[in-house]
């Protein structure tokens, strides 16, 4: 009956959103007076988990498993759960986890409820509350299946320590030459950059900036601040920054803790992506730009002439505070 | 090859989104219906299939009457015939079992959906219905070229991308990439009148449970003003990040 997390790891070392969802699950597991059993694929050191809240670690160790295979890894995952007679299964938004889920709940027979925002706001009848409409409003869902799987959107628990000591048993579920049927050819990473989906922070730029040669201005505030770059639609249209970087209602979604949005006036369709992101700031001429109406923090002028003076306030600032 | 194409009906991305009878319904008063923008991506590279490798292209969308405008559309930009199961899209999992039953009888090679659909965000038709069939299946996908029986295709991952191949039969989670904006298409007069006369074939659905409903809707919560700084006041919202927002 414990509550199931899949724990992700990227070389060897667990995501930060793996302890948000450990975080999550046993604030829920508690509520409904049971444990916490995480799942991790090729993970070598585990205690970590127990500083929130897992009470067991099934620990798959698998070269076949070394990269990520959605078939397999939801075989894996939804073995954990039928030993564990897990009924509630939480994962996290990442493209990996998102691309697993339903295959899981098909697997299993699960209602599945993705982007959830917040603790169950009921469990009997279990009702969760969702963002829908690309974020511009919340949709609560109840699952009448037996078997629960939810996916936890980013940075919307947050961490919470607990402590707690978690047993730790290897797990070796049986995998098929099905499972791995579709074939991982090559995997091409950006190294040394922070990944829009990965980041605390992201600075975003828009037509504002004027063209792609004044992006190093832009770059250069993120690399001051440890933070991930992304442009508006606009500007990866004309071809200034790559399509990876556009966020937005069909670009990337962003559930940042902060996000800078540089010369971009925000349309409807840009806000509706980086909505969920905690704090919002805004540099950009007009005073009437949509983006004011949503934003935390903003400054009414160029983002082209106010760049380099952020940058190098934020430098000073870090030497007077560190 | 014959290729299925699973269309959402959607609100466009530039709809006022309001809540109707005590906010358990979507108030569709005003707004306008379009093909879901990650499935019309899809779409178009279907075309590219068809026009450049000879497949045929149904599309397919689980909805009322009311969706057929855009299936009207997806016809009226070049698919060969178009299915409508006669059923209230209310649940991912109960749409992904119409759309096996459609896959099952109608021996198609290569399904592309959108990756998810822009009202509800489930993002799980694609997934659950390849789990259904037993197909191969690439999410997030960005790239697709098919030879023969094999397919290659890249997926994007956080952070980069990752390249993939897989044989046929196989589902795709498209998105941005398959093809690029500029290459989606805007019906011309002659299509929009060949359209009227291709098949639309309506189904009646599958017997088959909800696992999950939607029981109520909510709007954010208003938000309180923007704080403003002049631009030569840095420090002050340096400070506000710090101290205020704390994220800094």
């Amino acid at each position: 009956m414990s509550l199931l997390i899949y724990a992700e790891s990227q070389d060897g070392k667990f995501k930060k959103v793996a302890y948000e969802l450990a975080s999550y699950a046993k604030k829920i597991a508690d509520s409904l007076g049971t444990t916490v059993t995480a799942v991790t694929v090729n993970t070598g050191n585990v205690s970590e988990l127990s500083k929130y809240g897992v009470d067991k670690v099934l620990k798959v160790t698998n070269d076949k498993l070394a990269n990520f295979n959605a078939k397999a890894y939801a075989d894996v995952i939804k073995q954990a759960a039928q030993k564990e007679s897990s009924k509630i299964i939480v994962l996290s938004s990442t493209t990996d986890s998102l691309y697993l889920a339903p295959l899981v709940a098909v697997g299993l027979d699960a209602g599945f409820a993705s982007n959830v925002v917040g603790l169950p706001i009921s469990t009997a009848p279990f009702q969760v509350k969702r963002t829908a409409f690309s974020n511009k409003a919340f949709n609560i869902t109840e699952i009448s299946s037996d078997v629960k799987i939810l996916s936890l959107a980013k940075n919307s628990f947050g961490l919470v320590e607990t402590s707690s000591s978690a047993s730790e048993e290897d797990f070796t579920p049986s995998l098929n030459d099905a499972d791995f049927s579709v074939k991982v050819d090559s995997v091409e990473k950006a190294s040394g950059k922070v990944s829009i989906a990965d980041a605390d922070i992201v600075v975003s730029g828009g037509r504002g900036l004027k063209g792609p040669e004044n992006w190093h201005l832009l770059e250069d505030l993120a690399t001051e601040l440890g933070a991930a770059t992304a442009c508006s639609k606009p500007v990866s249209d004309i071809g200034w920054r790559p399509h990876s970087e556009h966020v937005g209602q069909t670009g990337k979604p962003v559930a940042s803790n902060l996000y800078i949005a540089l010369g971009i006036s925000g349309a409807i369709q840009h806000i509706a992506g980086i909505n969920s992101s905690k704090v919002k700031v805004v540099i950009n001429t007009d005073a009437e730009a949509p983006f004011f109406k949503v934003a935390d923090y903003g400054i009414v002028g160029d983002a082209l002439e106010i760049l380099p003076r952020l940058t190098q306030k934020l430098k000073e600032f870090k030497a007077n505070n560190s | 090859m014959k290729i299925l194409v699973c269309i959402s009906h959607v609100p466009d991305t530039t709809s006022k989104i309001n809540f109707v009878n005590g906010d358990s319904e979507f108030d569709t008063n005003g707004v306008q219906y379009v093909i879901n923008p990650n499935d019309e991506f899809g779409l178009t590279r279907a075309i590219w299939f068809q026009e450049q490798q000879g497949a045929t292209v149904t599309v397919v969308n689980v909805g009322g009457a009311d969706t057929e405008p855009t299936l009207r559309k997806a016809l009226a930009i070049g698919a060969n015939e178009a299915i409508r199961v006669n059923a209230s899209p209310t649940d991912g999992f109960f749409v992904a079992k119409q759309l096996a039953e459609v896959v099952k009888n109608g021996g198609y090679d290569l399904i592309i959906c959108g990756k998810e659909s822009l009202d509800y965000n489930g993002g799980m038709v694609p997934g659950m219905l390849a789990g259904l069939l037993g197909f191969n299946f690439v999410n997030s996908c960005t790239e697709l070229t098919v030879d023969g029986s094999s397919a290659k295709a890249s997926r994007e991952i956080d952070g980069g991308k990752e390249v993939i191949s897989a044989s046929l039969p196989l589902i795709v989670g498209g998105q941005k990439g398959l093809v690029e904006e500029k290459d989606l298409r805007i019906p011309n007069m002659r299509g929009i009148m060949t359209a009227r006369t291709k098949v639309l074939t309506v189904l009646e659905p599958i017997a088959a449970d909800n696992s999950t409903k939607a029981v109520k809707f909510e709007k954010p919560a208003p938000k309180s003003a923007v704080k403003l700084f002049s631009a030569d006041d840095l420090d002050g919202l340096i400070s506000a990040l710090h101290n205020e927002a704390k994220v800094i």
